[in-house]
């Protein structure tokens, strides 16, 4: 039963969307509203692994924090000995295995994390990894994880995926598939791109307004043919 | 025996690392690059037996790359300097590490450092420093020529009277020096 519990923990977090595009890979969080008094800054969803690979979770903060500083010594590990920086598939076979090995011990409870790991291949294709707290991974073409409405966001993002999305198409397709579940507003949520070879680059409150009110007003727009449309047939 | 020095100038440091590979008489390469980039702004380089030098080089940088990982921020010169002086010092009881480091680096606070540490874990902050047999050379060049606040072309002028010095009167003949 405990790892349904930790499922359940990770499905109360805050919604995380990845999306892998052709040559990017986007991952998104909800930033939930935050107390009066408290320093939005130091709420950090989104962590580096490592130079070449992000790491965004839902679930509890604190079981995430201890899972990911494993993930960061085990990958400055495997630098020291083999020279080489590690593939995103190794980091996930890792930490997928840390997760499970909580789940078959003594006196231990599961994580309560699933996280989304963003990288690329040797071959410079994009990979987009999932781990959940039973300790499977996997790697998907877009994904969300917590949120109030997972399998919405889910069913959103396989029906607007296609394989050929260019870098702000991609972003695109995950700030609309989290404003599926988060108020709207650049202050709600937090984007990231990765490029191969290149730093993450966070998007600045800036550009997201911007997308944002873009997307809105294309609703917008959607919804008024729409309504004129069926106007018209009455 | 290696030959590694170092000095500090007007806003900069200049670490210097003879490279050359050598065991007893052969001399396998004149290519080996023996100074180590631990971030974006610091240089460590050490002399001393070559696997141990190399061993405990990589193990710092990974080290301080964990921490800037986990911290979101570089840690100071200052703080790296101690940080290395104390895996030194663990390790001195145990199997020490054979190396002698200079560790050269810029930071916002400080400015400009050069700590200077040899195998037994003795940590000096320095001027200008160097390692190996070269030191008895090359020290005292440094303490006739070294002033502060050199800029980039005097303290370039008194890295080449050092190597000069080394050619001279060292006995192993090492060609070629990376800056």
């Amino acid at each position: 039963f405990q790892v349904e519990y930790a499922m359940e923990a990770v499905k109360r977090g805050s919604a995380v969307v990845g999306v892998r595009g052709a040559d990017c890979v986007v991952l998104g969080v909800e930033r939930k509203a935050v107390a009066q008094l408290q320093d939005a800054r130091t709420i950090r969803k989104i962590c580096k692994l490592d130079d070449h690979l992000t790491i965004a979770f839902a679930g509890f903060t604190a079981d995430a924090r201890v899972l990911i500083e494993k993930a960061r010594i085990e990958a400055q590990s495997y630098r020291l000995t083999c020279e080489d920086a590690p593939s995103i598939d190794y980091m996930a076979r890792h930490i997928a295995k840390t997760q499970q090995s909580y789940t078959q011990r003594g006196g231990v409870r599961p994580f309560g994390v699933s996280s989304m790991i963003s990288g690329f291949n040797s071959d410079k294709s994009p990979q987009l990894y999932l781990t959940d707290p039973a300790g499977t991974y996997s790697a998907w073409k877009a994904h969300a994880i917590g949120g109030r409405n997972e399998k919405a966001v889910q069913e959103f993002l396989e029906k607007n995926w296609t394989a050929t999305l260019a870098e702000d198409e991609s972003i695109r397709l995950t700030i609309k598939a989290l404003l599926e579940v988060v108020d709207s507003g650049s202050k709600n949520m937090e984007v990231v791109v990765s490029r191969c070879g290149e730093k993450v680059r966070n998007l600045t409150e800036e550009e997201l307004e911007v997308i944002i009110a873009d997307i809105e007003r294309e609703q917008e727009e959607a919804k008024k043919s729409n309504q004129e449309a069926t106007a018209m047939e009455t | 025996m290696d030959s590694v020095f170092g000095l500090v100038g007007d806003g900069f440091a200049i670490i210097a690392a003879d490279a050359s590979a050598a065991r007893s008489i052969l001399v396998f390469k004149h290519d080996e690059d023996k100074i180590m980039e631990l971030d974006s702004h610091k240089l460590l380089v050490s002399a001393g037996t070559p696997a141990d030098c190399a061993t405990f080089n990589e193990y710092i940088q990974r080290n301080l790359k964990l921490y800037e990982l986990n911290n979101d921020v570089s840690l100071g010169t200052h703080g790296a300097a101690h940080f290395i002086r104390g895996e030194l010092a663990t390790a001195l009881r145990k199997g020490p590490y054979q190396a002698n480091l200079l560790l050269a680096g810029h930071d916002a606070q400080t400015g400009v450092a050069l700590y200077q540490m040899d195998y037994m874990a003795a940590l000096s902050k320095v001027n200008f420093g160097a390692h190996g047999y070269a030191a008895a050379f090359i020290l005292s060049v440094f303490d006739r020529d070294w002033v502060k606040g050199m800029n980039v072309e005097q303290s370039l002028d008194v890295v080449r009277k050092c190597i000069h010095e080394l050619k001279t009167r060292f006995l192993i003949s090492q060609p070629v020096f990376i800056l």
